[in-house]
């Protein structure tokens, strides 16, 4: 009888899972926007950091693939994988919601994956080294679009602030996790492959706080914190969520267009 | 002609005759896509590297390559794709910044790598953004984004029409 006992998954595979999760689907939330989105202009933003994280997922999880080695490559890891088997951050796989919620969530997102990938630029490995350095250039774009509407979102109508205050109190209690290290993490940072997340907390409090201070708008005082998607542990949100992108993969294996 | 005795120049004189699907106006050469050209015996290994990670337009630029050498009488060609150093619009030439210009898409300013906390600051892009229509400075951006990866949207005052700006990365 074949051995059920879980065979060692190396810490690297499982690190860019996590990496690559993140913007999977956070890439797919935002593409849920398209033809959707209340200006022109912004229908074609979202679409465009869409096409950014997705196309940055779709690197990490080649590279994931390759380091399996199992014959799985990045499409198989993304569309014929379970919930269970995902490795994001809660707070990207929560609905997209109302625009402010879309808004806050690509600042409180992005100015984390801009620290991770600039630290990333120094890994060992050289093509994550390299997939890093690309990313750094995007999420650049990414913190300067979603900063600049919080901002207007704060600064403006009544019902605009309100909006995006209700999606800071909302999102607040997923940012936690984004820090947490575990042991994956700590082998990762130390091999110099990956980066522990825990010390860019700091710098994304001082970015974040920055930001939602001068958009008027005030971070929960609760210190309750979610957390449970790097394990795999997710809100029913992810399933549904899957359930659609996975659709066509799934229904028709193999096929190509 | 086989790729036996061709030399490296000659594959980047093919190579400067694919334009890019999205940008016409600019061969893969002038972008800065093409970083190398290797000849070993009848087989030219070409590395390539993309402009964003998620640029839809790669695919149809790998298969341009292809193309174009096969129509040099080049059949053994690999292309292969590498991520670093990461592409940059610092590596288009004042020549290509021209021709973008009078193709009516205004070209990057240069690529300063901004810290953190200037990111949120106002945006600076359009301080350097000159219409390519009219050459006025009075410009506004619109969207940092565009019609394709590579491209932000903004308006000028002094000619009324919206134009498309290359954004610097």
């Amino acid at each position: 009888m074949v051995s059920v006992s879980p065979a060692a998954v190396p810490n690297e595979f499982e690190y860019l899972l996590r990496l690559g999760d993140d913007r999977l689907v956070l890439g797919h939330r935002l593409s849920e926007w398209c033809g959707h989105a209340p200006i022109l202009e912004e229908d074609i933003a979202l679409a465009n950091i869409a096409l950014d994280l997705i196309g940055q997922a779709n690197l990490l999880l080649g590279l994931a693939a390759r380091i399996e080695g199992k014959g799985r490559d990045a499409d198989a890891l993304a569309y014929l994988r379970d919930a269970i088997d995902y490795r994001n951050a809660l707070l990207v796989e929560m609905q997209k919601g109302d625009f402010a919620v879309t808004i806050v969530r690509q600042l409180l997102y992005s100015v984390f994956a801009l620290l991770q990938a600039e630290s990333l630029q120094r890994s060992t490995d050289a093509d994550v080294a390299g997939v890093a350095a690309k990313a750094v250039k995007e999420l650049r774009y990414h913190v300067r679009h979603s900063a600049d509407w919080v901002l207007k979102l704060g600064g403006g109508t009544t019902e605009s602030r309100a909006r995006a205050q209700s999606a800071v109190d909302d999102l607040w209690p997923y940012t936690g996790e984004l820090f947490l290290a575990d042991d994956v993490d700590r082998a990762v940072a130390q091999s110099g492959f990956g980066v522990d997340p825990s010390p860019l907390e700091s710098s994304w409090q001082s970015t974040v706080r920055d930001v939602l201070g001068r958009a008027g708008l005030t971070i929960p005082d609760s210190a309750y914190m979610q957390r449970g998607g790097r394990q795999g542990r997710h809100t029913e949100h992810l399933g549904h969520m899957l359930a659609e992108m996975q659709i066509v993969a799934r229904s028709h294996p193999g096929a190509s267009w | 002609m086989s790729a036996t005795g061709t030399t490296r120049d000659e594959i980047f004189e093919i190579l400067d005759e694919v334009k890019d699907p999205e940008v016409p106006v600019l061969s893969v050469v002038e972008l800065g896509i093409i970083r190398d050209a290797r000849v070993e015996d009848d087989e030219v290994t070409v590395t390539i590297t993309p402009t964003y990670s998620g640029c839809p337009a790669m695919r149809v630029i790998e298969e341009d390559i292809r193309a174009a050498l096969v129509a040099h009488g080049i059949a053994a060609v690999n292309v292969e794709t590498v991520y670093a150093p990461a592409w940059t619009t610092d590596w288009l030439s004042a020549g290509a910044k021209q021709k973008l210009e009078a193709y009516g898409i205004a070209p990057p300013g240069p690529a300063t790598g901004d810290s953190l906390m200037s990111l949120t600051r106002a945006p600076s892009v359009a301080e350097r953004m000159r219409c390519p229509y009219c050459q006025s400075l009075e410009t506004t951006l619109r969207s940092e984004f565009g019609s394709t990866a590579c491209k932000a949207i903004a308006y000028c005052s002094g000619c009324k029409q919206p134009f498309e700006v290359f954004k610097a990365i």
